[in-house]
């Protein structure tokens, strides 16, 4: 049976594979039209729309989880540790479904009647910024979603990462006379680079593929445009809106294709942080 | 103050939860009532029904799921930790490592080629191949980490006693592991239970009962899916509704799981 695990691994990769082979070659994901009807497919704005959301969402969820993992590990009272570390818990259970519904109807319109505006008026001169508002369905919309849910993982890898640097390290800190910020930044934080890498390189890849949350409001238009604030596409979300309509031959092995760069880049970004990770989890058994 | 900041984080981390728990209990707590549990979907654009057939329908395909994922994975955890070499135990790891952070639309797909061309349509079977495969390489780390957990000694022991391996494996090391191993696999069951990306291409939804497991089969996520993105106001509150049963039965294994573990976990007596 367990060789049935290896067999699925193999089977996927080579159904997928297959599939694109109808695909002329590799150099087409370097296009960027999209016009289905013509038989004309580049997917390049979804690629590039995939690595902007996934990691400007990372850049949102990572200070934001490390300063919570930090807390977690180092300055929180007893009691208020477990209910907090349930409560984050709880927020990685929460299907991605739901959170993109929740998205829709009260995050979006949120951001597009107060912060989005805002950022307008004040970042408006940057290429990021422009563009109309309309209602809130865009790149910066589905990296804000992104950011919501791999904090969860972020956090809890963080929290391992710190907990396995052993005390004597922080209580050196403290005979040498720091602070207890000094001494959590120097002997916590910065001992724990590759964990940290490691723990982001865990979240990018479950923001990369993540599917329902950005499709529902990312606004699914195939093109470029280098404002944050314009709806745009991303690999999961194009294959999840445009699978079931992609008649012909050529349509779907081009959206199999796109799952395949999916695939690799995520088993990429997996193997990566398992690697930097490594070194934790040597590091917790000796 | 650099701990006031950090608290803050930990804060705003927390916010979205609470944010939306709240906004599904006050949007979807109204709209649930005995029809919306009880109907079917009404015809686009008509008031009223329910999603009683995708509430069934989720429950089938997570007991699909369970029937593909929990023998093979636990089997599967048994054999890593038990039999398997150390090479073939390093190589099954990588392998349900790289599986675990496949995105589930990938999978949606992979199961489209494999199961719903030859059957020539979506049906209950493919969504529920979709999601037990999604759930092995998971139940068969948690099985395998469960494993680890008992100690040398309990085998050891059970061997210098005579006993064979497999007994000592069905009665001694799994009785003791079984806790963690049941958790393991409620949370895989609790996971699978909100994934919707599989199921878009495998089971195609269905607005009425599905009469057999060929037949397309409509499920919770994806009827939220097609309900929020729907033009209906209507379709939106049920969606909230749906969606509120949703997180309740995600939520009620999550919590019903800690409370096993809390209670005496398989924390073996010297």
């Amino acid at each position: 049976m367990v060789l049935a695990l290896v067999v699925i691994l193999g089977l996927e990769l080579c159904r997928g594979a297959g599939l694109s082979l109808r695909v002329f070659g590799w150099r087409f994901l370097g296009l960027s039209h999209w016009n289905p009807v013509n038989n004309d497919f580049g997917p390049l704005p979804c690629i590039v729309g995939t690595f902007v959301s996934s990691l400007l969402g990372l850049a949102i969820a990572l200070p934001l989880s490390l300063a919570t993992a930090v807390y977690l590990t180092e300055l929180a009272p007893g009691w208020a540790r477990r209910p907090v570390i349930t409560l984050i818990e709880m927020l990685a259970s929460v299907p991605s479904v739901i959170l993109g519904l929740w998205g829709m109807y009260v995050l979006l319109p949120w951001l597009a009647a107060g912060p989005y505006p805002v950022l307008k008026r004040c970042l408006g001169f940057l290429p990021f910024f422009q563009g109309p508002v309309g209602g809130g369905y865009c790149v910066l919309s589905a990296a804000i979603m992104i950011a919501i849910m791999i904090v969860p993982i972020i956090t809890s890898i963080s929290r391992e990462v710190f907990r396995s640097i052993p005390d004597t390290q922080r209580e050196a800190a403290f005979a040498l006379g720091a602070t207890r910020w000094e001494a959590t930044r120097l002997a916590v934080v910065k001992s724990s680079t590759r964990g940290i890498f490691g723990a982001a390189m865990l979240g990018l890849g479950r923001a990369l593929g993540e599917t329902m949350a950005v499709t529902m409001v990312i606004g699914n238009t195939h093109g470029f445009s280098a404002s944050l604030l314009a709806p745009g596409s991303t690999l999961a979300s194009t294959i999840a809106s445009e699978f079931d309509e992609a008649v012909g031959s050529l349509y779907p092995s081009v959206l199999y294709e796109m799952g395949l760069v999916l695939l690799l880049v995520t088993i990429v970004t997996n193997i990566l942080a398992r690697l930097l990770l490594g070194a934790v989890r040597g590091r917790q058994h000796a | 103050m650099i701990s006031a900041v950090c608290f803050a984080c930990a804060l705003m981390v927390i916010l979205p939860l609470a944010l939306v728990l709240l906004r599904l209990v006050r949007m979807g707590a109204s709209s649930i009532d005995w029809a919306f549990l009880t109907q079917l979907q009404k015809p686009e654009g008509e008031p009223g029904g329910g999603m009683a057939n995708a509430i069934v329908g989720s429950l089938i395909l997570m007991g699909l799921a369970a029937l593909i994922g929990v023998p093979v994975g636990v089997l599967g955890g048994i054999y890593l930790s038990e039999y398997a070499s150390n090479r073939l135990k390093w190589s099954v790891r990588f392998a349900a490592d790289i599986l675990n952070g496949t995105p589930s639309i990938v999978w949606g797909i992979v199961v489209y080629a494999l199961v719903v061309v030859p059957m020539k349509g979506a049906s209950a079977y493919a969504g529920g191949l979709a999601l037990g495969l999604i759930m092995i390489p998971l139940v068969i780390r948690t099985t395998e980490e469960m494993l680890a957990l008992v100690p040398n000694s309990y085998r050891e022991a059970a061997l210098a006693l005579g006993v064979s391996k497999w007994k000592t494996i069905v009665f001694i090391v799994l009785k003791t592991a079984g806790k963690g191993i049941i958790t393991g696999v409620l949370l895989a069951c609790s996971r699978v239970a909100g994934e919707t990306a599989p199921l878009l291409f495998t089971t195609s939804g269905n607005q009425f009962w599905s009469r057999r497991l060929s037949d397309p089969i409509a499920s919770l996520p994806r009827q939220i899916y097609t309900f929020a993105i729907g033009p209906y106001d209507d379709q939106h509150r049920q969606a909230w509704a749906g969606a509120l049963i949703l997180i309740l039965l995600v939520l009620s294994i999550n919590i019903g799981v800690r409370i096993i573990t809390r209670e005496g976990s398989a924390k073996p007596v010297k």
